[in-house]
């Protein structure tokens, strides 16, 4: 049954028809319509942003760690265009958003007006999908739509544009229910024939791998648990991307690593070497594959995607099941038990033999000092610190990064929330508030170096206004350290505009923020300095001074395979050459 | 491949893709794509190509069912075949996009385009002209006393002839509508 109702009003009913709870957003002339719904209102709560791409990050993080969409809300004009890198990130790594937009109303548009952008044109590219809504009886339909399009098949970012007249005019309102049946309806399940071939090859293989990445994630806490059954029934070996952390544990018995320009020694010899690599929700990202004329030259490749676009898109592999992981995963498990549990035992005893021979080489060992604070050492205590707590971590994105991806362990799945695909400096800050806000007990940490974290910083007066106890944990090196790196191994040393002149005092910001700052410099207090960050009540902004220039390792140079890694300073010399420079 | 002396990339009459998806030779397609006809969609098509890097030698859209708002966006490309299945399998994942076709490889289609030919000349290079037109097959739609304007309908190949014999008889202006392509058969 349809309902009379303004546009506005829609708004705010198809967000709590939809089962939304919260909203990030930022007001502006062009959505005070639904600013005033959102006023009139107890139901959905409002998380007031400092900056829209905060915003954008925010429900990133809070869509990670729940599995629900993140709800956005931002005027027209530059409250549109600030949203497009978070946009872009969501895009990347497949997470679903749904952003509101304000517009001017629609007999403006084309009229360059005031706080005028071409929303939809701009983010065209950067969403799934998007829509301009020009008639308030198209409104609901859309706003469902809308939540349809982002959580079905690949997740990812939608945008609505709603011009204010839209917005102020009265409309027929119907419920997701009326809403009609999108044609957009993704495969979910996987072609029987193929994966009872992959059950084949599965038996016979020597040297099988699963390298799963973010769909297992994506995929829900049933694709997860399927994981983890498969590979400890089978014995086979797992390996995971970057944004699959957490899928199969670390604790796990056939966990051997992240894998990846940064990833471990043994995990990148196990993708270089084996006879069958099952990537399960991944998409052979270039941080993954290196070279790709040399990359896993000796195995049969099948690819579980449930983006059709993404099997063979960088790697031609022999078998590609387009589907759900989750799907694909129990009707995997099922074939294999039904068809006697088979594994080649000698092969898989052999096939860990040379992994646990790999892993004796200790590939994240690092120089320790009692001096300086490594980095490296600073995760190691973090994690020793928060082990057994149901903790949640975000990140910026560097090397900080990948020490906190090597150095820090994750059980579970939607606890490790990290720009993968994009990059995105200052992405961590807003994402740890986002996180908070869905689990308001958790312990959630942003591990950050220092100049990611000062491009959103203005989020922490987000996280002090809505007591978001948000730990900010810098691994300040004064330097952008990644930049410096490869400046280091690829432009002769010549640290072009890589460090920072006047770096603020930290401790002094949070307290201008009003929340607690802490610093440490010695490694003999850093115990009790991360102990005192945690026991704090409120957000705490901790400036951990690390060495300045520690390297990340291991780390395959851009354009090399997988079995020329670099695990250490003495490796680097004349490591990379001139086509290598040219990459990213 | 070789032994069974089937020319690379021609599969138009097999029920199995035989083609070397490592191939680097480079092929040409004809993609129907069935969209809903909704504000931006071409933009999205179009967007998609340029983003990633495809060509578009041909494009046509037109509104084909008014009833149900869709339109056929009919596409020439060329690219690799793992390019044209990329091509393919991104156009297949817009949300507005029903349904992508090879014509090229789905068995044999029907392709035709239609051109306005403008001719100016007079004397034995006019007489000429009128008689190349009516070999193609090509109609008057327009006539002044030094000039003609022909409209001719063939595959493009036959619209390429006719504005190569065109041009030394003082061709003006060529008008194409690209590629309209429909598989034969029910």
């Amino acid at each position: 049954m349809s309902r009379q109702m303004t546009g506005a009003k829609m708004v705010v009913q198809a967000l709590k028809d939809q089962g939304v709870d919260v909203i990030f957003g930022y007001p502006g002339g062009a959505v005070l319509p639904i600013y005033d719904e959102i006023f009139q209102q107890n139901d959905i709560r409002h998380i007031l942003v400092r900056h829209e791409q905060g915003a954008v990050h925010m429900a990133e993080g809070y869509a990670r760690s729940t599995g629900k969409p993140g709800v956005v809300l931002v005027t027209s004009g530059p409250g549109a265009t600030n949203a497009v890198t978070g946009l872009t990130d969501a895009l990347m790594d497949s997470i679903p958003l749904v952003v509101l937009a304000g517009q001017v109303p629609t007999f403006m548009i084309g009229t360059d007006g005031f706080q005028e952008a071409d929303t939809v044109g701009i983010t065209r590219p950067c969403t799934k999908h998007n829509w301009l809504v020009k008639d308030t009886d198209r409104l609901a339909e859309t706003l469902h739509q809308a939540f349809h399009v982002a959580t079905r098949g690949r997740p990812g970012p939608v945008l609505i544009d709603i011009p204010k007249d839209v917005q102020f005019a009265t409309g027929a309102y119907t419920g997701p229910r009326e809403a009609g049946v999108s044609h957009y309806q993704p495969r979910v399940k996987g072609d029987t024939a193929a994966i009872t071939a992959l059950v084949e090859m599965m038996e016979k293989a020597e040297r099988p791998l699963f390298y799963t990445g973010g769909g297992v994630i994506n995929s829900g806490p049933a694709a997860s648990q399927l994981l983890r059954e498969l590979a400890d029934a089978t014995g086979i070996p797992v390996t995971s991307t970057l944004m699959g952390l957490g899928a199969y544990p670390a604790s796990g018995k056939g966990w051997i690593g992240m894998l990846g320009m940064h990833g471990l020694y043994e995990a990148n010899l196990a993708m270089h070497d084996c006879d069958l690599m099952v990537n399960i929700g991944a998409r052979f990202d270039d941080r993954i594959t290196g070279r790709i004329a040399d990359f896993s030259p000796h195995s049969k490749k099948v690819h579980i995607d449930i983006d059709p676009s993404s099997i063979n898109k960088v790697i031609h592999v022999d078998i590609g099941i387009v589907g759900d992981v989750a799907h694909v995963l129990e009707d995997l498990v099922n074939i294999w038990k039904a068809r006697g549990r088979k594994v080649n035992k000698e092969g898989l005893t052999r096939w860990w033999g040379k992994i646990d021979g790999w892993r004796a080489r200790k590939c994240l060992t690092y120089r320790q000092s009692d001096k300086v604070i490594k980095p490296q050492y600073a995760l190691e205590r973090l994690e020793a610190l928060t082990r057994g707590r149901d903790r949640y971590i975000t990140t910026e994105v560097g090397q900080h990064q990948m020490w906190a991806a090597q150095f820090l362990r994750f059980d579970e799945p939607n606890r490790w929330m990290t720009s993968g695909g994009l990059g995105t400096m200052g992405y961590g800050l807003p994402a740890s508030i986002g996180v908070q806000v869905a689990h308001p007990d958790a312990l959630v940490i942003n591990v950050a170096g220092e100049a990611s974290w000062l491009m959103n910083m203005q989020e922490m007066g987000t996280a002090m206004q809505f007591r978001a106890p948000v730990k900010q944990f810098i691994l300040n090196n004064e330097r952008m350290g990644m930049v410096r790196q490869w400046q280091q191994l690829l432009h002769g040393e010549r640290y072009s505009h890589s460090w920072s002149e006047s770096l603020p005092d930290f401790v002094k910001l949070a307290e201008a923020f009003g929340c607690k700052g802490i610093r440490c410099s010695d490694p003999a207090k850093l115990d009790a300095a991360i102990e005192e960050m945690l026991a704090h009540d409120g957000p705490v902004i901790f400036d951990c001074l690390v060495e300045k220039h520690e390297n990340c390792f291991p780390m395959i140079p851009s354009g090399k395979p997988h079995n020329e890694m670099l695990l250490g300073d003495a490796d680097t010399e004349g490591a990379i050459g001139a086509k290598g420079a040219v990459l990213v | 491949m070789s032994a069974l002396n089937i020319k690379k990339g021609s599969t138009s009459h097999s029920a199995y893709d035989l083609r070397d998806p490592n191939a680097q030779v480079i092929e040409s397609h004809t993609l129907a794509v069935l969209v809903d006809n909704e504000a931006g969609v071409l933009a999205r098509v179009i967007g998609l190509f340029s983003g990633r890097g495809y060509n578009i030698d041909s494009l046509t859209v037109a509104e084909v069912d008014h009833k149900g708002h869709r339109s056929r966006i009919t596409v020439v490309t060329r690219g690799t075949p793992a390019v044209i299945e990329q091509i393919k399998a991104q156009l297949g994942r817009l949300v507005p996009v029903h349904d992508v076709h090879d014509l090229t490889v789905e068995g044999p289609s029907v392709e035709r385009e239609l051109a306005l030919f403008k001719v100016a000349g007079t004397g034995e290079r006019r007489i000429e002209s009128l008689r190349l037109a009516e070999i193609f097959r090509a109609s008057v739609v327009d006539s002044t006393l030094e000039s003609f304007v022909f409209e001719l309908t063939g595959t493009p190949d036959k619209i390429d002839a006719f504005a190569d014999l065109m041009r030394p008889l003082g061709l003006a202006d060529v008008a194409r509508t690209g590629v309209a392509a429909l598989s034969r058969g029910a």
